[in-house]
């Protein structure tokens, strides 16, 4: 698919999304579908790290909750507007993604990983005894009349649907020019890519930037949509589980990978939260994650590509 | 305002925890600092056991401890087994390090989601004669619930220690973690040693589980606060050292105790990840490195 293909199926997407919004629909599908869309931005978003260049975050928490309390900084401090909640929760976590992007420098694979994890406790634990932003006790939010749609369900979902398909476009873009080749090249051997001459420090760079970036914007709406946010509930662990599981079920080598297990493993759950228990589709997560990694771990593109090889 | 008998207080009872983390830190120590296999799960594994202890002491009475001791060979059986199958996935295909990975952070969640799906996510405590009696040693006050597991820590701490010295089989699991060739030149069996020394890792969960609940009550999201807790320890102390990690485990406790004490609990918990952070960032070999 050529680039302005792809740009008039993007269009197509968001027209689609919106065109369902007018629908007015059962409101729960609306709900639903902003939690699976939110998944393919985070699902997205990790890859371009973990996929592309091959460096496990378990911090997907830490992104995601960052830019949920940016927003409610500036919602606080200026009554901002959604839109930039959305871009400067994004710039923030971009930020923080920065930062551990200098942490490859001396950390490699196990060890990178394991301080993504630490990062996100420490950021929780400052969180939590910030007052201003609602601290241990959480933050409510009392939402104005929505703008457009008449409700907030309705539009959370719009907005979610054009995010997911700027991250699904930038990350194929990423994929699919010299700065995904070089990623590739640093995921398969890291030294021997810096000795052809590949700028791996500033392709880990940009791939830690984007992919927080993107987390920080997933989590942005947050309060918008969930009106009431604590420190637990949006440094919870399943965004680390579900950020990882995703791609890794979808498969991680291309950008439509991530896109299949968000929208598999994220619509799942929701039919799992609804017709059995909320706990019930964790553990549903857990063992297809650890089912996929074991028996087919190039996730469901990789077995597709596997049988039309055949 | 500062006083003296906080301090020696706080002090006494970050040494006596500290003896606990190292009972805690044993399993990972040796599964990831000799064996070098990343298991992030063994927390999960050390909330199972308290568990295990929680289920024996309400429905028989069963000292915690006990039950803890009780329990190892299942433990044992379970850490092989789950080695056997992480060897066949992941390490006879050489693709170990970040499936392994995934692997390990599934199954920490397999656990704990089982368990509150089992057992709910309220607090669960533990009964025993000691629980709640203390001794007084001018003005220092040692509560005997922190005593016991730091004993029973230490005592753990040194039978690992002797086993990887004095042994065979001890010296054979050094062994493959310097030189798996060499090893098997010698003519043991790599795969087989890793086995029996994951089993005895998880198998160590088993114990400072029902260590861990004679402590303070648990509940299934708790394996979640030692993750940072152990890999701190573990790197801190320099990877697969025994003593190492004795001495870290002091050292976090006590950090972690004094911070708890003069600004709050709330604070603690990140003492042992940021202690984390700067340790894999400035020296990631460890304050006693090989």
């Amino acid at each position: 698919m050529k680039t302005g293909g792809a740009l008039v199926v993007a269009v197509a997407v968001i027209g689609g999304g919106i065109l369902l919004a007018g629908l007015r629909v059962n409101p729960y599908l609306y709900f639903a579908g902003y939690v699976v869309l939110q998944y393919v931005v985070i699902a997205t978003a990790w890859n371009i790290l973990g996929g592309y260049a091959g460096y496990v975050n378990f911090g997907t928490p830490a992104f995601f909750a960052l830019g949920a309390y940016t927003a409610i900084f500036l919602i606080e401090a200026f009554k901002a507007p959604l839109p930039v909640l959305i871009l400067a929760g994004g710039l923030v976590s971009a930020l923080l993604g920065l930062g551990i992007g200098y942490l490859t420098l001396r950390l490699k694979g196990v060890f990178f990983s394991i301080a993504t994890l630490a990062l996100s406790v420490v950021l929780q634990t400052l969180i939590i005894n910030w007052d201003y932003v609602g601290g241990a006790k959480g933050f409510t939010l009392i939402r104005p009349s929505a703008p457009f749609f008449g409700n907030w369900g309705t539009l959370l979902f719009t907005v979610m649907v054009g995010l997911a398909v700027v991250a699904v476009l930038v990350a194929r873009s990423i994929e699919r020019s010299w700065i995904g080749r070089g990623l590739a090249a640093l995921r398969d051997n890291e030294e021997a890519a810096e000795c052809m001459g590949v700028p791996t420090l500033r392709l880990k760079l940009f791939a830690t930037t984007i992919s927080g970036f993107f987390l920080g914007v997933a989590g942005a709406p947050f309060p918008y949509y969930v009106t009431y946010v604590e420190p637990s509930s949006a440094f919870n662990l399943d965004y680390a589980v579900n950020a990882l599981a995703m791609p890794m079920i979808g498969g991680t080598t291309t950008w439509i990978g991530p896109v299949i297990g968000a929208v598999l493993l994220g619509t799942a759950q929701q039919v799992a939260t609804v017709t059995i228990s909320s706990e019930m589709n964790l553990l549903v997560v857990g063992v297809v994650l650890v089912l996929f990694v074991v028996l087919a771990p190039e996730g469901i593109t990789g077995l597709a590509r596997r049988l039309r090889g055949r | 305002m500062f006083s003296w008998d906080l301090l020696a207080n706080a002090v006494v009872a970050g040494i006596l925890l500290g003896g606990f983390y190292a009972a805690v830190s044993l399993g990972v120590s040796l599964t990831f600092g000799l064996l070098d296999v990343v298991n992030i799960a063994q927390p999960a594994f050390v909330i199972l056991g308290a568990y295990a202890a929680y289920v024996m002491n309400s429905s028989f009475g069963l000292d915690p401890i006990l039950t803890g001791l009780l329990f190892t060979p299942l433990f044992y059986v379970l850490g092989a087994a789950v080695y056997r199958i992480y060897y066949a996935s992941f390490e006879r295909r050489g693709d170990e390090s970040l499936r392994g990975l995934v692997f390990f952070f599934g199954l920490l969640f397999i656990i704990e989601v089982s368990l509150s799906l089992t057992y709910g996510v309220d607090y669960r405590l533990v009964e025993a004669a000691y629980i709640g009696k203390s001794i007084d040693l001018g003005g220092v006050g040692i509560a005997f619930r922190l005593l016991v597991p730091c004993l029973v820590g230490l005592a753990m701490t040194l039978a690992l220690y002797l086993f990887l010295s004095r042994t065979f089989y001890g010296r054979a699991v050094m062994g493959v973690s310097q030189d798996r060739v060499a090893l098997r030149l010698m003519g043991a069996n790599p795969v087989r040693i890793k086995t029996i020394a994951f089993g005895i890792g998880i198998a160590a969960a088993s114990l400072s589980g029902a260590l861990l609940i004679t402590i303070a009550p648990v509940v299934p999201s708790s394996d979640r606060d030692y993750i940072g807790r152990v890999f701190a320890i573990t790197v801190l102390g320099g990877l697969g050292s025994i003593g190492g990690t004795l001495a870290a485990s002091i050292i976090l406790g006590v950090a972690e105790s004094l911070m708890a004490t003069f600004f709050g609990p709330s604070w603690s918990l990140a003492v042992s990840f940021g202690i984390l952070l700067l340790a894999l960032a400035v020296r990631p070999a460890g304050l006693f490195g090989r």
